[in-house]
């Protein structure tokens, strides 16, 4: 009689691996998900972690699917506790279906119903020669069960290796055989049935996590300088473009203080160069005055915002949607601005990149605002177009009559910079007449500051419409804007009914003219976001006077997730 | 290039009569047209105060930023396109007070920016508090019983951090100012020129004749590479001396910021003249 099956899934299996920082949970993670990649798999990964550098337990989760997977679940199919006590982390999404892979004196938790096979991957590990391998172990049954070829393995490890110690290198591929050949024998008794087909479209797609496509989007929109502070969870972008400066011609520098950084990012646009600000929300906090000072002197600027929750330090590496009205509200005075917020990677590199052309033809500050769990998540996307065409600079140039602040139509007056052309190119934070000097003229004032509104009216004009998926016919519909979408997507994909949309805003301001009208044909508004108030339903009421009568808020730190959106919307549909 | 050439067609002083700022402005455009250094190759940048409105009374292009955040500016100004000179000036409160963080790591960066600091040892634009530089005793509105903190001394701060050139001068004495600010222009790397000048409203102790009787030039026997001696200098007080004017230290060692960042290694174009080759980025997309 053939034995019940200890783990059986067919199409998309999400992996758990959890343990404490700084033992090889990254490691194992970067591993496994190449080598999905490479053997055709659609992968998702997504990583929460405390704010520290060793100790504590982080976990990660790694998805994987015949069919492209970019969503959070709470589910776990196979969970692999890399140390002792580390189950407990994530026992609240541990069900009867959860296989768990651990060292005998790992499984120390009271969970009767889960399953669990004990692998003494330090032993084997010993016995090759170092207990260090004991991940690698792990990697090769993972990579067992799920049907991997064992010499695309043993080929990625000594790639991943070249260079190092010979010793190292055949103690590893070592490892990987001895778990593969554990795994492959719960593959043969049919204990464990892991069906996933690979897909050819995989292989030509990309594997990049959301400040990667944050930073290309930079990179495509011209960026030529960053001056920031190190701050979780933006600090990815910095580094990021740090290390392809030389490459790409980036002026980076780490700057005292998010003061300073905003202020040499409106130095450098002043003096022709593309400039980026990035940091967090107390970070941002401090850029206010500076980005008041864009808004008075029309300077372009770019700021990317990385979520975390607050206030003040709040959750340093955890996520959330909690700025929205500080970048909506940021700096004194009045001047247009525009925000974006994207719900995937390729809206992440294009937005960034538009972000760029944006602010510099309307000489606006614009923002990119992500968070935490959009910045480390990853899933395969098609590889990114890059324009034939170098970037078009928008400033002119100056004649030797040139007024920086000439009063114009449309109240976009031409952008000169310093050492180009013949004319003086005066900025002032001061109120100022048309050269740009300072002035106590009321007249004059009032003009100013109609001519700085005026660009917000071309703003208008150049909104990117909200994506309204999967039926232009619904009864209800669900507001969800940045790292969400794909949440809302799965989960709504799971309810299978046809009279739920989902209408996600990778532009959060300006927003449609319109923006009532689409609302028309629904029945019931649900509005979905990270965070306590409903910021984005309160903004959306003012523009449009529509009150969203359902919200679903979640503000512990944490994404939402598949099943809990799910939970949610069955709970307002009785 | 002639003194005239930095003047406005129209121009609005707000200054008091007999400000020191009044001649610190006749100075500068004599020093530029010695200089020459066009209208057109200048970038001026300031910040908030009474001092960092010269700008907008000369003749040159003009960032004339936030209270205490000129440094920020500059240094990106400069190094976006290094072919520009760049000088940022502002006063005592703005530099040393609010912008004090950027004062230090603008040193610490030593970029080929001059910065001048008008020191008047007194708020002028907020009427008449103490600054950063104020004396011990000084009696403000603010400060009633007079200030009991220690006076914030730029150059020992910016001795101390090695800048590449810290000087001093007295705006009532013409020549020397004009000898230190030429100095500090063409010095390669950052010069600090902390810069006396009378505050003839809201400053009644450290006024022309205070500065007179209690300022002595460094002279010959000062050897500016001596840092020790410089810093020793720096340190004086009028509590135990008087106040030393000249150039108290120079750095040629020190690289120069854009020197020393690759961007600049063999190229010298603004950033803005460089193009991007679209081929790069296709490469490293592909490399993902």
């Amino acid at each position: 009689m053939q034995k019940e099956p200890l783990l059986q899934v067919t199409g998309d299996i999400s992996i758990v691996l959890c343990g404490q920082a700084g033992t090889g949970i990254q490691t194992v993670e970067q591993l496994l998900v190449r080598i999905f990649q490479r053997s055709g798999y659609h992968i998702f990964a997504t990583k929460e972690y405390m704010s520290r550098v060793r100790g504590g337990t982080n976990s990660t989760t790694i998805r994987v699917g015949s069919t492209p997977v970019q969503a959070l679940v709470d589910r776990i199919d196979l969970l692999i506790p890399l140390n002792k006590g580390s189950i407990g982390h994530v026992q609240h999404r541990i069900s009867s279906e959860t296989l768990i892979l651990c060292e005998p004196d790992h499984f120390d938790v009271d969970l009767p119903q889960a399953r669990h096979v004990e692998v003494p991957f330090t032993q084997i590990a010993e016995e090759i020669g170092n207990k260090l391998f004991s991940n690698i172990v792990a990697v090769g049954l993972v990579g067992a069960l799920l049907s991997v070829d064992l010499s695309l393995m043993t080929d990625f490890i000594r790639e991943r290796f070249a260079g190092k110690d010979e010793v190292l290198i055949s103690g590893n591929v070592q490892a990987l055989e001895k778990g593969y050949e554990i795994g492959i024998e719960q593959v043969r008794a049919k204990t464990v049935q892991i069906q996933i087909q690979p897909d050819d479209a995989v292989k030509d797609d990309m594997l990049i996590n959301g400040v990667e496509a944050v930073g290309l989007g930079t990179l495509a929109g011209g960026c030529n300088f960053i001056g920031a502070y190190p701050m979780s969870p933006s600090t990815g972008l910095l580094t990021f473009l740090a290390q392809h400066a030389d490459q790409f011609g980036v002026l980076v520098e780490q700057a005292e203080d998010e003061i300073a950084g905003i202020n040499m990012a409106l130095g450098a646009w002043y003096a022709g160069a593309r400039a980026i600000a990035s940091s967090s929300g107390g970070g941002f906090a401090l850029m206010t005055e500076g980005l008041s000072l864009a808004g008075m002197i029309e300077s372009p600027l770019v700021v990317h915002l990385a979520q975390r929750p607050g206030p003040a330090t709040g959750l340093p590496t955890r996520t959330g949607q909690e700025d929205l009205n500080l970048v909506l509200y940021a700096g004194h005075g009045e001047y247009p601005r525009a925000i974006f917020a994207p719900g995937t990677l390729q809206q992440a590199y294009d937005l960034t990149a538009r972000a760029f052309d944006l602010a510099d033809r309307y000489q606006i500050p614009v923002f990119v605002m992500t968070d935490q769990y959009f910045v480390d998540t990853y899933y395969n996307t098609p590889r990114f177009d890059v324009s034939e065409s170098d970037v078009e600079h928008q400033f002119v140039k100056t004649t030797k009559d040139y007024r920086r602040f000439a009063l114009t139509e449309d109240g976009l007056s031409p952008r000169g910079i310093p050492g180009h052309g013949d004319g003086l190119v005066v900025a002032d934070s001061d109120e100022h007449d048309e050269h740009g000097h300072i002035t106590e003229d009321l007249d004059i004032r009032v003009r100013m500051v109609n001519k700085r509104l005026a660009r917000g009216k071309l703003l208008n004009q150049e909104v990117i419409e909200p994506t309204l998926w999967p039926n232009k016919e619904f009864k209800s519909l669900v507001l969800c804007w940045g790292s969400t979408l794909p949440v809302v997507q799965e989960a709504l994909t799971m309810l299978a009914r046809d009279d739920i949309s989902l209408l996600h805003f990778a532009q959060v301001w300006p927003l449609p003219q319109n923006l009532k009208d689409r609302f028309a044909q629904a029945e019931k508004l649900i509005c979905l976001e990270g965070n306590a108030t409903g910021q984005f339903a309160v903004i959306v009421k003012q523009q449009t006077g529509v009150d969203i009568q359902e919200k679903i808020l979640k503000y512990n730190g944490l994404q939402f997730t598949v099943e809990e959106i799910t939970a949610s919307l069955k709970k307002i549909y009785g | 290039m002639e003194v005239k050439d930095y003047d406005m067609e129209q121009c609005d002083i707000a200054w008091c009569p007999g400000c020191g700022d009044i001649m610190i402005l006749k100075v500068l455009k004599e020093i530029l047209a010695e200089l020459q250094i066009a209208p057109e190759n200048l970038v001026m940048v300031s910040g908030i105060g009474q001092a960092a409105k010269i700008p907008h009374y000369l003749r040159c292009h003009t960032f004339n930023g936030l209270h205490g955040r000129a440094l920020s500016p500059a240094f990106a100004i400069h190094i976006a396109n290094p072919n520009l000179t760049v000088i940022a000036e502002s006063g005592d409160g703005d530099m040393y007070g609010e912008g004090g963080n950027h004062f230090i790591h603008t040193v610490r960066r030593n970029p080929n920016i001059t910065n001048i600091v008008h020191n008047n040892m007194v708020y002028g634009l907020t009427k008449g508090q103490a600054s950063p530089t104020s004396s011990r005793g000084f009696k403000t509105p603010v400060q009633v019983g007079g200030v009991i903190l220690e006076p914030f001394n730029p150059l020992a701060v910016a001795i101390a951090l090695d800048a590449s050139f810290v000087g001093r001068a007295f705006i009532g004495d013409q020549q020397q100012t004009k000898d230190i600010l030429k100095q500090a222009i063409t010095h390669n790397g950052y010069a600090l020129v902390d810069l006396f000048q009378p505050c003839v409203t809201f400053n009644k102790i450290n006024t022309y004749q205070w500065f007179k009787d209690n300022t002595y030039n460094l002279g010959q026997e000062h050897d500016p590479t001596d840092r020790q001696a410089a810093f020793a200098r720096a340190c004086e007080s009028c509590d135990t001396s008087k106040l030393p004017l000249g150039v108290f230290y120079t750095n040629s060692q020190k690289t120069p910021y854009h020197e020393a960042n690759s961007m600049y290694k063999t190229d010298y174009s603004p950033l803005w003249e460089r193009p991007r080759d679209q081929k790069k980025l296709k490469e490293l997309i592909i490399s993902f």
